[in-house]
């Protein structure tokens, strides 16, 4: 009971992903993150990759937006 | 020297059951002498319920198997009369290494608190673990307590009838008839009891095999547990290194899924592996070689009528986070005392079905753990292998990815949160004491909290009063008397009062916390205490 009422609150609380545009100069950085793969095997581009997603994940930090994230990125 | 599990321990004596024309009943009888199976023996025994116990042979495990045990289950060994024992022979350790190569990444502390009087884990074979218990069931049947551990006594027939048992018992003598009012079945992953019943074991098989090669070497490794991804010894794989007593170590070498089994583990082959980890001259020898793969899975129920399963035979786990044994001695800690009230008549056995909730409920704990952990050293998909080596490739230089890094999250009791024995909370008293969780330890004088604890409902009042025992429909509460002062180091203070200046805790026999209150309320106690008897 208590629980559910805690979960309620935060949830009221809960911070929302933003997918409003956010990225200053998009063009510039599209170009950047293609340059981090140029010349990269397959492997090594997914690599690349997966540790991006974790350094921005821990960027982020917040395990609401995170899970949004997932589910946006899932959504698509 | 013969070592201790190549001599019979419990060798095959004949009973008086065999020779009666109609089959003797018992209270309960437990098959399988492994630590579960013991435990539970000892644990009735101490309280003077007859027991037997049938084992299918006559001697304790072979080869070291479980070797980590925990806080608590050591907790659970001091009521059972013989934690000390334990203690002194097992190798002590809190701290956990993880290595990429050659490079350390990680490091974990298993208690970073004091005020405990037990360590966070000691590492003991299992053949030690099982010949501490038997020679503290011997000892207790040699003070006149009613216990019977039967070596070769194989079940082949379990008949459950509504209010008990029937069994079949093959004896190197020919095969007896037995009755049991309760049937605690402790025999393992591959129960035959379970198969005999026809019950279900679901679960995950993992792809992947392991290597545990047992060596008695002199080596100037430290006593903690190291773990390598990637090493130069065991390149693209894992591997595990234990200490034990005796000079044992625990080397745990990850194979890969598609490999052959009996080739492994040739001693030749075992000891090449070895001499590229230890060096060309290392000297060693090997205690037990095998070769393993594991599965997460648990019975749907651990009770079905009379017959209770516990340990192995209910649930299983991989090794890493050593949840497998010390769950199941959890099991019979939780099991054995409402058992106890169910046949001294104190509670209904409706209570038995609380058994299973909450250790199903802290089977899927061990079971989330140990997939997490298993999905982690042994990928189950290219992309899931492309995210674990990006963080162990991160964790080489930011702090932020290591805590990622799962090696095995070592085993720690479940709080029981939503048991339908829990009773009255008060929020704002601190969350690791609350109804549901094993109760924290903490020093008393000259001793320990625990030592206070367990065995029979307690209330457990810290500066505040209370009358000094309570009696609720037959069941004695007895209060245990405690102030601030008790503790000069201030941990009673911080893990039972908080902010608050006083506080009283509805104890169960098994140490777990059933209800809390800021002053005493005896209609509200009693209340707690039969709703922690399951009425």
């Amino acid at each position: 009971m208590r629980s559910e009422l805690r979960q309620a609150s935060e949830e009221t609380d809960m911070a929302e992903l933003n997918l409003a545009a956010n990225i200053d100069d998009p063009d510039g950085f599209y170009s950047e993150l293609l340059a981090a793969h140029e010349g990269l095997s397959k492997d090594d581009s997914d690599a690349l990759n997966a540790r991006l997603i974790l350094i921005l994940a821990n960027q982020i930090g917040d395990r609401d937006l995170l899970r949004q994230a997932i589910a946006t990125a899932g959504k698509s | 020297m013969a070592k201790i599990f190549e001599i019979p321990l419990y060798p095959y004596k004949r009973s008086a059951d065999q020779d009666v024309q109609k089959p003797v009943r018992h209270p309960v009888v437990i098959v399988g002498a492994g630590p579960v199976g013991l435990a539970a023996a000892i644990e009735l025994a101490q309280s003077d319920v007859p027991v037997v116990v049938l084992d299918d042979n006559d001697r304790v495990s072979w080869g070291s198997r479980a070797i980590c045990f925990a806080k608590r289950p050591l907790e659970i060994l001091d009521r059972l009369g013989c934690g000390e024992e334990f203690v002194d022979k097992g190798v002590q350790w809190n701290l956990g290494k993880v290595f990429v190569d050659i490079q350390k990444i990680y490091e974990f502390d298993l208690l970073p608190e004091s005020g405990h009087k037990r360590p966070a884990f000691i590492n003991l074979q299992q053949y030690y673990f099982e010949a501490f218990l038997v020679s503290r069931l011997n000892q207790l049947r040699d003070e006149g307590k009613p216990v019977d551990l039967r070596g070769m006594n194989k079940v082949v027939r379990v008949e459950p009838q509504s209010s008990g048992v029937d069994l079949t018992v093959e004896t190197p003598e020919g095969a007896y008839n037995i009755g049991a009012d309760w049937l605690i079945a402790c025999d393992g992953a591959n129960s035959p009891i379970r198969t005999m019943m026809g019950l279900d074991f679901v679960g995950r098989v993992f792809e992947d095999n392991f290597l545990i090669a047992d060596t008695i070497m002199e080596a100037e490794f430290p006593v903690e547990r190291r773990f390598w991804f990637d090493p130069p010894f065991n390149r693209g794989q894992s591997v595990l290194l234990h200490s034990q007593p005796d000079n044992v170590w625990r080397i745990d070498f990850q194979l890969g899924w598609d490999i052959d089994k009996k080739e492994e583990a040739k001693e030749e082959n075992v000891v090449r592996r070895l001499k590229t980890m230890l060096g060309e001259d290392a000297k060693f020898e090997l205690e037990w070689v095998s070769v393993y793969t594991f599965q997460c899975r648990r019975m749907e129920k651990f009770r079905h009528g009379h017959v209770l399963f516990a340990g192995d035979s209910a649930h299983q786990v991989s090794p890493f986070g050593a949840r497998g044994a010390n769950s199941g001695l959890q099991d019979t800690d939780n099991l054995i005392w409402k058992l106890k009230l169910v046949l001294a008549g104190k509670a209904d056995e409706n209570l038995l079905d609380s058994y299973d909730h909450e250790r199903v409920y802290a089977a899927e704990e061990n079971i989330l753990n140990s997939t997490r952990s298993t999905d982690f050293i042994t990928p189950k998909s290219d992309i899931s292998r492309i995210f674990r080596d990006a963080v162990l490739a991160l964790a080489k230089d930011h702090e932020f990815a290591r805590p990622l890094v799962n090696t095995g999250r070592l085993s720690v009791p479940a709080t029981y949160d939503a048991s339908s024995l829990n009773g009255p909370d008060v929020a704002d008293l601190p969350r690791r004491t609350r109804p549901g969780s094993a109760a924290s330890d903490t020093p008393l004088g000259d001793g320990w909290l625990m030592d206070q604890l367990g065995g029979r409902f307690q209330l457990l009042t810290i500066n505040t009063d209370a009358p000094p025992s309570l009696n609720v429909d037959g069941i004695e509460v007895r209060r245990l008397t405690l102030t601030s002062d008790d503790d000069p180091t201030g941990a009673l203070s911080t893990r039972y009062l908080g902010d608050h200046d006083c506080a009283v805790y509805l104890m169960r026999p098994d140490q777990h916390v059933a209800a809390r209150w800021i002053r005493f309320d005896e209609g509200s106690v009693r209340d707690a205490v039969r709703t922690a008897t399951g009425k």
